[in-house]
C-alpha cells in the first residue's frame, strides 16, 4: 500500500539530501564496525556528489578508504567482505561506469546468494551517482536503474529527497541481500548545480529506517496518477502544483522510491482510482521502467485506464551535450505538463 | 622479482616430509578419483545422440585432470577457515580444500542437498564451511578473494585467501587490478596461475606476451614464481613460502604452475586443435609421482592399493548420495534470489 510514512518532524533542522545520506552512513558506522565506505575520492574530498562528506574526519582511513581507479577490484573487494560477513558500502563514482565492472556486480555480487542456495549472504551496498541535466554529455548523465532492476538479485533504491536518501540508506545497510542505492545529483543539493528547493529539507537527527519497497505518496489527488522516482518527482510535483493552482487537474504524484522490489499495490491503487496514468522516467524509454509500471496496470485490468497511458521518458537516444538538444530530451516540466494535459483531456 | 625454479629434487632440505607426500599423492588420487566417476556418469547418458543438456549430469563439465599437483601442493598449507576462489574447472581445488564430497557431487547431479541446492552446477559453488567460492567468469574470481583478505585482516586473524586462475585470465583486467589493489593494501592474499597452456583451443603463445605470468608480479612489488614441470613437491615448495609470508603480515605472492590439461577444455571437446597429445599419458603427474614415491620407499603396493581403495569408497559414498539426494521442485525455481521473499 502507498504510505505517507514521513513521521510528524521532531525537528526543524533542515539538511540536504547528500549530508542526509552522509549521516544515515555515519550513524550505521558508529553502530556496528562491520560497516566500511569505499570507492574513489569518498575520502578526503568527501564524494564527488557529497555522499561522504565528513566521513574520513569521522572513522579514519581504515573505514573510510579511498581507492585505485579499479571498479572491479574494488566492488569485489567489497562482495568477498560482505559474504565474510562484513557490511561495505562501495561507491561507484558515475553509474554510467558500470561498463568497466558490471560482472562483479550481476554475475557476483546479485547471484552469490541465489547460486549457493542460499547459504552465502551478500549484505553489501553499492552506492552510484546518476542523472543528467548539466551537460555533461553522454557517458556521464543516465540512469540506468532500469538495468539494475531488470537484472535479478540486487534491490535497487532511489531517493528523492533528504528524509529518504537518510532512511533508505539506513535500511539498506541493515539489509542482508545486496542493494544498489542510486542518488541522482540533481537532488543531493550541491552548491555548484542547480538545485530543486526539495533538494534540502527536515530531517530527524536520530537512526530510521524507510522501508525498501514501499511507495510514498509525494502529493495526493484525484484526476491522474504521475508515477516517477528521482529527481522527476520534483518535476512532477511542480507540474501537479502548477495545474492545480491553474484549476486544470488535480495530480497524485506517486514516488516509487525503490524499483527493486516494486511496490505494485501503490500503483495500482492510485491508477485504479484515477483512471488516469503518466510515468515519467529519466532513464531510457524503451524496454525499461516505464514499460514495467504500464504492464502493472494491464497484467492486471487494463479496463481501469479511462485514456491511454502518457510515457514521460528519454527517448532512445545518448544524452546530448549542448544544454538545448539535453534538455529536449530529458523530461523536464514541460513534458510532463503536455501529457498530463493529454491524459486529462485539457 | 626474479622468476625462479625452486629446487624441487624429491629430497630436498626445504621438501615434504614422507608423511606429507604421501598425503600429497592420496590427495591427488581421491580428485582423480572423484573426477573419473563423473567422467562416467556425464557420458554414460549422452549416447546414442548427444545432448550436452541431457543425462544425469547435465552442461558444460570441466574436468581438471593433470592439474591436481596445484590443487595438492597449494592446498596442504591451508584449513578450513582460509578462502580459496577457484574457476569454471574447480574440483580439483574445492576437494584439496577439503569440501564435503557428497554435497558436492550432489551439487554436480543438481540435486537438492547439494551445496547451492542443484542452483548453481559445477561451475558455481560456495561452501561456507570451506570459505570457497568459484566463478565461471575469467578472472573474475579475483576480485572477491581480496575481500575475503581483507576481512580476515581486519578481524586480527592470520587466514589467507588464495585466488586461483588459468593463464588466459591474466590478460584480463581484472586479473591487473586485484593485484595492484592487493600489493597497495598489503592483503593476506596467494595469487595462483594455472598454465595449462590451453584457452580452450588458444595456446598460451598466441595469448601471453610473456613467456611466463609470474613476470608479471614485478609490475605490483611482490614475489613472482613459476614451477615448470607441474611436480606437486615444487608446488608444495613454493606456495609454502607464499602462504607464510602471506599469514605474517608480508602481503600477496603470485605463483604460477606450468600445469597439464591431460582432458578436453570441456567434457565432449575432440581437442582437434591440440599439437601436444602425443605421448600425453607418460606426463601424468599422478603417475610419475607415484613412481617418484615408490623410488624413494615412501609408497609401496600396499600403500597404493589403499590410497585407491579408500579414495574409491568416499567417492562411491559421496555419488550414492548424489543419485539417491532429491531433485530440486520445480515449483521451487524462483526461490533464493533474495534472503526473503520478493514478489517480482
Amino acid at each position: 500500500m502507498t504510505a505517507i510514512d514521513t513521521p510528524a518532524p521532531a525537528t526543524t533542522r533542515r539538511l540536504t539530501t547528500a549530508k542526509a545520506m552522509a549521516e544515515g552512513i555515519a550513524l550505521e558506522m558508529a553502530a556496528n564496525p562491520e560497516v566500511f565506505y569505499l570507492g574513489e575520492d569518498v575520502g578526503a574530498y568527501g564524494g564527488i556528489f557529497g555522499s561522504t562528506g565528513g566521513l574520513l574526519e569521522q572513522f579514519g582511513p581504515q573505514r573510510v578508504m579511498d581507492t585505485p581507479i579499479s571498479e572491479s577490484a574494488f566492488i569485489g573487494l567489497a562482495i568477498g567482505a560482505a559474504t565474510e560477513g562484513m557490511r561495505p558500502i562501495a561507491e561507484l563514482m558515475f553509474v554510467d561506469f558500470m561498463g568497466v565492472c558490471l560482472d562483479q556486480i550481476y554475475n557476483h555480487m546479485a547471484k552469490i546468494h541465489f547460486e549457493s542456495g542460499g547459504n552465502v549472504k551478500v549484505p553489501m551496498v553499492l552506492t552510484t551517482a546518476v542523472g543528467g541535466g548539466y551537460s555533461d554529455a553522454a557517458q556521464h548523465s543516465q540512469c540506468l536503474w532500469g538495468v539494475f532492476a531488470h537484472l535479478p538479485g540486487m534491490k535497487v533504491v532511489v531517493p528523492s529527497t533528504p528524509y529518504d536518501a537518510k532512511g533508505l540508506m539506513i535500511s539498506a545497510i541493515r539489509d542482508d541481500n545486496p542493494v544498489v542505492y542510486m542518488f541522482h545529483k540533481g537532488v543531493m543539493g550541491l552548491p555548484w548545480m542547480a538545485k530543486n528547493p526539495r533538494a534540502t529539507d527536515v530531517v530527524p537527527e536520530e537512526a530510521y529506517e524507510v522501508p525498501i519497497g514501499r511507495a510514498r505518496t509525494a502529493r495526493p489527488g484525484t484526476d491522474c496518477t504521475i508515477v516517477t522516482i528521482s529527481l522527476s518527482v520534483h518535476h512532477a510535483t511542480d507540474v501537479a502544483d502548477r495545474l492545480a493552482a491553474d484549476g486544470v487537474a488535480d495530480v497524485e504524484v506517486i514516488d516509487l522510491r525503490s524499483l527493486v522490489p516494486l511496490d505494485r499495490e501503490a500503483i495500482w491503487e492510485s491508477v485504479s482510482r484515477t483512471g488516469r496514468l503518466v510515468v515519467v522516467d529519466e532513464d531510457y524509454r524503451s524496454f525499461g521502467m516505464s514499460g514495467e509500471v504500464v504492464a502493472t496496470i494491464t497484467d492486471r485490468d487494463p479496463t481501469v485506464l479511462r485514456r491511454p497511458v502518457q510515457r514521460v521518458a528519454v527517448p532512445d537516444v545518448p544524452i546530448p551535450y549542448a544544454h538545448g538538444l539535453e534538455h529536449a530530451i530529458l523530461p523536464n516540466t514541460d513534458r510532463i505538463e503536455a501529457a498530463v494535459r493529454a491524459v486529462v483531456g485539457a | 622479482m626474479t622468476v625462479t625454479s625452486p629446487p624441487h629434487t624429491s629430497t630436498g632440505q626445504a621438501g615434504p616430509d614422507a608423511a606429507t607426500r604421501l598425503g600429497l599423492y592420496r590427495q591427488m588420487v581421491l580428485i582423480r578419483t572423484f573426477e573419473e566417476a563423473l567422467l562416467r556418469d556425464y557420458h554414460a547418458d549422452k549416447s546414442p545422440v548427444w545432448d550436452i543438456g541431457a543425462g544425469l549430469i547435465p552442461g558444460e563439465m570441466h574436468l581438471s585432470a593433470g592439474q591436481e599437483p596445484v590443487a595438492a601442493g597449494v592446498c596442504a598449507h591451508l584449513t578450513a577457515d582460509d578462502a580459496v576462489t577457484a574457476t569454471h574447472r574447480p574440483h580439483h581445488l574445492a576437494i584439496a580444500h577439503g569440501m564435503d564430497l557428497r554435497r558436492l557431487a550432489a551439487e554436480i547431479f543438481g540435486r537438492e542437498t547439494g551445496l547451492g541446492r542443484g542452483r548453481g552446477g559445477h561451475m558455481h559453488l560456495f561452501d561456507p564451511g570451506t570459505h570457497f567460492s568459484c566463478s565461471g567468469i575469467i578472472a573474475e574470481g579475483y576480485p572477491p578473494a581480496l575481500g575475503q583478505a581483507f576481512a580476515f585482516s581486519r578481524r586480527g586473524t592470520d587466514r589467507i585467501a588464495v585466488a586461483v586462475t588459468g593463464e588466459g585470465a591474466a590478460n584480463q583486467g581484472a586479473f591487473h587490478e586485484t593485484l595492484n589493489l592487493a600489493a597497495l593494501w598489503k592483503l593476506p592474499v596467494v595469487f595462483v596461475v594455472e598454465d595449462n597452456d590451453w584457452g580452450i583451443s588458444v595456446p598460451r603463445s598466441a595469448s601471453t606476451s610473456v613467456p611466463s605470468n609470474a613476470v608479471r608480479a614485478a609490475a605490483y612489488g611482490m614475489p613472482g614464481e613459476r614451477v615448470e614441470d607441474n611436480a606437486v613437491e615444487a608446488v608444495w615448495e613454493v606456495a609454502a613460502r607464499a602462504v607464510q609470508r602471506a599469514r605474517t603480515g608480508g602481503g600477496p605472492s603470485l605463483i604460477e604452475v606450468h600445469t597439464l590439461r591431460l582432458w578436453g577444455h570441456f567434457e565432449g571437446d575432440a581437442q582437434g586443435y591440440r599439437t601436444d597429445l602425443e605421448g600425453i599419458a607418460d606426463r601424468d603427474p599422478i603417475t610419475t609421482y607415484e613412481a617418484t614415491l615408490r623410488a624413494d620407499g615412501v609408497l609401496d603396493d600396499a600403500a597404493v592399493t589403499a590410497a585407491r581403495t579408500d579414495a574409491l569408497a568416499a567417492v562411491d559414498d559421496a555419488i550414492a548420495f548424489a543419485r539417491s539426494s532429491p531433485i530440486p521442485d520445480p515449483a521451487q525455481a524462483t526461490a533464493y534470489v533474495f534472503t526473503e521473499e520478493v514478489p517480482a
